[in-house]
């Protein structure tokens, strides 16, 4: 098992439901958020191309934030899913300091926290919350080691990337460009 | 036509953005205290185990008073910059050997204690005429068992003290290299770079403490030596950077032709290494320099290097 998240770049609007959903349902404190939205024009007028995508924790197979984490409060559970034990939490930052994607932030209760992929949602069948709520369906959620599954074959029939790639995290959040 | 980005979008989310610079001045502090206990530390134990305590006392017994207290006041800004302070128990909970705080964290607490005893061994030898004031001694009698038994193991408590030495020293630069994500700490020299900056600061606070002749003279030949070490280090950095790949090349633009630049080479490289180094040299060839001046400016540039490298280092990164 390994799960991945599959963002379709084109059809993306960049309306930020995604953002509100997973507020609502971690139950996120004011003016802090676990995914975003980022909007980049690219090129010289008049060929531009702007791209909207929404961004998050990219659950790396290779997580620096693991690596760094000096109590083991940040660890990768199964399905590759990288998760923060808050009463192991000391708040140091290393993890904060050593994420490419500036994913994490410290929660005003001191501990640090992030996207989980909506863990506690997957344990009962449903998808994260901000893949169930996108009004265009631009996001899919699977497991990649399934050839079958809807997120390896739009991997295998689309062109896609990364974000940050040459930091060498092996991230597992894709866009289709 | 050169293909440019003209805009992307920040995240513009007001409380995580504009504090993603989670380490401040006390992890700054701490790195500059870790550094300077662990350069006095070594010359100490080394110094003990190559029999010269009584021809350089100061480095073995009067300046072991600054390693526990410095690791004291580092330990406390630590647990001052966390922000879940209470749970700092769980540090102790397991050992992660990829996780450089975590080798930190260990060496500490078995480091600490360890120059605790060592300066206590010396006490009642350096300073009489405070005992005789507090009179401690008489008044626990316990104290009297703890000092023989640490007399009785000056020798072992050197030797462990020499690789612990080491270790912190070099410990306080690779938890900055550790980190991909910030590509201006990411690189492999930082860690000799922190150890013999942490080094030279030792020995000029030995030569800060020292009275006699002898002694600031061969810690001068040392600090020379771990001088020009250090500048070599920064040049193989710069050049480090210099062919490293784009974030590297931002990076450096920060120390060499950015906001660091007067902080970096004014305060750190001219005023904290070139300056010292040349004064410490004259001094070396017969010249009359006061040693304190290399010695207080060898310090303050440790101390100024620190918070360059962490203010800078967060300011670099991968994506936006």
């Amino acid at each position: 098992m390994r799960y991945a998240m599959v963002i379709d770049t084109l059809k993306c609007v960049g309306c930020s439901d995604c953002v509100v959903a997973c507020q609502t349902e971690n139950d996120v404190p004011i003016g802090y958020c676990r995914d975003w939205i980022t909007e980049t024009v690219d090129g010289t007028y008049p060929n531009i191309l702007l791209e909207l995508k929404s961004e998050r924790c990219n659950h790396c197979a290779n997580a620096p934030c693991v690596r760094c984490c000096p109590t083991g409060a940040s660890h990768i559970v199964e399905g590759g899913i990288v998760l923060v034990t808050a009463e192991e939490c000391i708040g140091c930052g290393a993890c904060i300091e050593s994420c490419p994607y500036d994913a994490r932030y410290q929660h005003p209760d001191g501990y640090v926290d992030k996207c989980t992929f909506c863990h506690h949602r997957l344990q009962k069948g449903q998808l994260p919350a901000c893949v169930s709520v996108c009004p265009t369906k631009c996001m899919y959620f699977g497991d990649l080691d399934n050839p079958n599954s809807e997120v390896s074959l739009l991997l295998k029939n689309r062109k896609h990337k990364t974000l940050a790639p040459e930091a060498g995290t092996d991230p597992h959040v894709f866009y289709l460009i | 036509m050169i293909q440019e980005e003209l805009f992307t979008s920040g995240r513009n989310i007001p409380n995580i953005d504009p504090s993603l610079e989670i380490w401040h001045w006390p992890i700054a502090v701490y790195l500059f205290l870790g550094g300077l206990a662990a350069g006095i530390l070594f010359f100490g134990a080394l110094i003990y185990i190559l029999g010269k305590e009584d021809t350089y006392p100061t480095a073995v017994k009067s300046a072991s008073i600054i390693p526990p207290i410095a690791l004291s006041l580092g330990l406390l800004a630590l647990v001052y910059d966390l922000t879940h302070p209470l749970y700092t128990w769980q540090l102790y909970t397991t050992f992660r050997i990829e996780s450089p705080m975590s080798w930190g964290a260990w060496v500490l607490l078995i480091t600490t204690p360890l120059s605790f005893l060592w300066t206590f061994s010396y006490y009642r030898e350096v300073y009489p005429k405070l005992e005789a004031k507090l009179k401690v001694f008489n008044r626990f009698n316990f104290l009297k068992t703890v000092e023989k038994f640490t007399i009785k193991n000056r020798k072992n408590i050197a030797y462990a003290l020499i690789p612990l030495a080491l270790i912190l020293g070099v410990y306080t630069g690779i938890l900055l290299s550790a980190f991909n994500a910030r590509p201006l700490w990411n690189n492999a020299i930082l860690g000799p770079l922190f150890l013999v900056s942490g080094l030279s600061t030792g020995a000029a606070a030995i030569i800060l403490l020292s009275k006699t002749k002898a002694e600031k003279h061969l810690f001068g030949k040392i600090d020379l030596g771990l001088i020009i070490v250090e500048l070599a280090l920064i040049t193989h950095m710069i050049m480090g950077y210099f062919s490293g790949s784009q974030v590297q090349l931002e990076a450096m633009q920060l120390l060499v032709n950015g906001d660091f630049t007067l902080m970096f080479f004014g305060f750190v490289v001219l005023l904290g290494l070139i300056i010292p180094g040349f004064l410490e040299l004259l001094e070396l060839l017969g010249f009359k320099v006061p040693v304190v001046v290399p010695a207080l400016l060898v310090i303050l540039g440790g101390l100024i290097f620190r918070f360059v490298m962490i203010e800078a280092g967060q300011l670099t990164r991968f994506l936006y």
